[in-house]
C-alpha cells in the first residue's frame, strides 16, 4: 500500500480561504485561516506537479480582482497579475433585454493549473471568458476564440454569465473542455486556439424556446476521470448527462434522483464509472429535497443512484453545495469532500459511504479542492 | 507630503500602517494623488480606480476635509489643507449591503 502524508483541503468562502490539514488516516483535521479575511474566494488550486504552488481567485464588490499565489503550500501568499484583458475588439453578447452588450470583467470563478507546467494556469472569468498565463500569473492573456463559438448568442443567467469549468485532458495536450452558465459546454482539439460547442443530446424546454439550441444550456459543471478522459458527466441546471465521446452527444442518466437539479459533480478517484451528485430541489428552492443533505452515488456512471446519508443532516437541512465545492482525493479508499453555504465542510474517508463534519461554521463555502501530499 | 487613509483591506493588501505618506507634485490632483499611491503600492493598482479606464471603482469613496469629493472631477485640485498635509486624504469603502 502506498504511504501517504497528508491531505490539504483548501476551501474558499465568500469571506476568506481556510486550509484544511490531516495526515492519511483523516481522522482529525486542522484549520487555518482566514486567508484573505473579508474577501471572495472564489476558488483555490494547487498545481498537480508543484503542490506546494497554490493559486487563489480573491475579488471583493468593492476593491475589484486579485489573484494570489503560494510557493509554501498556503502559509505566505504574494499578489500576482490581475489584469484580464480581454482580445482585441471585446465585442457583444446576448443582455437581459435582448440588445447586444460588451464583454465586461467582472471576476475569476475557476483556476485551473496545468497538468505539467507549474507556471501556466488556466482561468475561467465572468463575464465568460478563457484567459491563460505561462509566467506563474504574473500576466495574463486571452484565449479569444472560445468567444467566437456563438458568443453573441450567450447571455447572462442568474449567476453571471460565469466560465466555470475548465477540464484538461490528460491524455492529449491539445484538448480542453470548459463549461459557461447559460451557455453551455465547449471543446478545444487545438490547445485553446478555437473552440466549438459541444451541447447536441442537451434538453431546456423549461429554459431555452429551442430546447435542443446549440448554446444557451445552462450546464453547472462537468468531470471527467483522468484514465478515460472521453467519457465526460455533466449536472445541468436539471438533468444529470454523460458523453461517451468527448461531447459529441449527451444522454441523460439522471434515473432515480429525487431531483436532478443540483450543482457539482464529480467522479471516484479509483473507479471511472462512480461519480457522485447532490440533489438539490428546484431552481427556485436551492436547498436539499425533504430537508435531507444526501449526496447520490452511482456505480454504473448514471443511471442507478443510491443515496448516501450516514453522517450527514437528515433534517432540517436547507444549505446549497455550489459547483465548485466538491473534490476527492486519491488515497487508496478515495475520499469525498464538500461544502455548503451554511459553511460545512464534511468528509467521507470511504468513497461516500459516512462522513464528518470536519468545519463546521466557516462563511459560505464557494469552493473545495483536494491536494492528496506525497 | 500628502497623507492618505487607507481602508482596512487596502492597508493589509497594501501591508502598510493605516495612514501613509506620499510624495506629490504640485499642483496636487485626485489623479496624481492616486498615482503617487500605487507607485508606491503597485499591489493598490486596480483596486481604487479601473486600471483601464480610469473610473473609480463604484463603492469606493474619497472624504477630505470632512466632505465627499468622490463625484469631484479627478483632476481637480485636492483642498489646500489635503495638499499641505494638514488633513488627510481618506479612501472609503462605502456602506453596502444590509
Amino acid at each position: 500500500m502506498l504511504i501517504m502524508s497528508g491531505i490539504r483541503l483548501l476551501v474558499g468562502t465568500r469571506k476568506g480561504a481556510f486550509i484544511l490539514t490531516a495526515d492519511g488516516k483523516r481522522a482529525d483535521w486542522e484549520i487555518s485561516g482566514p486567508h484573505f479575511a473579508g474577501w471572495e474566494i472564489y476558488h483555490l488550486k494547487g498545481s498537480p506537479v508543484n503542490p506546494e504552488r497554490i493559486y487563489a481567485s480573491q475579488s471583493s464588490g468593492w476593491f475589484g480582482q486579485l489573484i494570489q499565489r503560494s510557493d509554501d503550500g498556503g502559509k505566505t501568499w504574494e499578489p500576482m497579475g490581475k489584469e484580464f484583458v480581454y482580445e482585441g475588439a471585446v465585442g457583444t453578447h446576448q443582455w437581459y433585454d435582448g440588445t447586444q452588450h460588451p464583454w465586461e470583467f467582472k471576476r475569476v470563478w475557476h483556476l485551473e493549473p496545468s497538468l505539467t507546467d507549474p507556471e501556466t494556469v488556466y482561468a475561467g472569468v465572468e463575464d465568460a471568458g478563457l484567459f491563460r498565463t505561462t509566467d506563474g500569473a504574473k500576466s495574463w492573456q486571452e484565449l479569444p476564440g472560445l468567444r467566437n463559438a456563438k458568443g453573441k448568442l450567450w447571455q447572462p443567467g442568474a449567476g453571471g454569465m460565469c466560465l466555470h469549468t475548465i477540464l484538461l485532458d490528460p491524455a492529449n495536450s491539445e484538448r480542453i473542455f470548459v463549461a459557461i452558465s447559460a451557455a453551455g459546454a465547449f471543446r478545444s482539439d487545438d490547445a485553446g486556439q478555437t473552440f466549438q460547442p459541444i451541447n447536441r443530446g442537451l434538453k431546456s424546454p423549461y429554459e431555452l424556446p429551442d430546447p435542443d439550441a446549440e448554446v444557451g444550456h445552462c450546464v453547472h459543471r462537468i468531470a471527467l476521470h483522468p484514465s478515460r478522459p472521453e467519457v465526460l458527466y455533466m449536472q445541468k441546471h436539471w438533468d444529470v448527462m454523460r458523453s461517451d465521446n468527448s461531447g459529441d452527444l449527451w444522454t441523460e442518466v439522471s434515473d432515480n434522483l429525487p431531483s436532478d437539479f443540483g450543482f457539482p459533480i464529480d467522479v471516484h478517484a479509483h473507479e471511472p464509472e462512480t461519480i457522485y451528485v447532490v440533489p438539490i430541489k428546484s431552481d427556485s428552492e436551492h436547498f436539499p429535497p425533504d430537508g435531507k443533505l444526501r449526496i447520490y452515488r452511482s456505480r454504473t456512471g448514471g443511471g442507478q443512484w443510491e443515496p448516501l446519508t450516514k453522517g450527514l443532516p437528515q433534517q432540517d437541512c436547507y444549505v446549497n453545495v455550489l459547483r465548485d465545492a466538491m473534490a476527492v482525493d486519491s488515497l487508496d479508499e478515495c475520499g469525498i469532500y464538500f461544502g455548503t453555504t451554511g459553511g460545512q465542510v464534511y468528509a467521507s474517508a470511504d468513497a461516500g459511504d459516512s462522513w464528518k463534519a470536519v468545519a463546521r461554521a466557516l462563511p459560505a463555502v464557494l469552493s473545495v479542492e483536494v491536494q492528496t501530499l506525497p | 507630503m500628502i497623507r492618505v487613509v487607507l481602508p482596512v483591506h487596502l492597508r493589509n493588501l497594501a501591508r502598510s500602517s493605516a495612514e501613509v505618506q506620499l510624495e506629490v507634485a504640485e499642483p496636487a490632483t485626485i489623479t496624481s494623488l492616486l498615482n503617487a499611491l500605487e507607485e508606491s503600492y503597485p499591489v493598490l493598482r486596480g483596486t481604487i480606480r479601473d486600471q483601464l479606464t480610469g473610473k473609480r471603482r463604484p463603492l469606493v469613496r474619497f472624504f477630505a476635509c470632512g466632505e465627499d469629493v468622490s463625484h469631484d472631477s479627478l483632476d481637480s485640485l485636492l483642498p489646500a489643507a489635503v495638499a499641505s498635509g494638514a488633513e488627510p486624504f481618506c479612501i472609503i469603502g462605502a456602506m453596502a449591503g444590509g
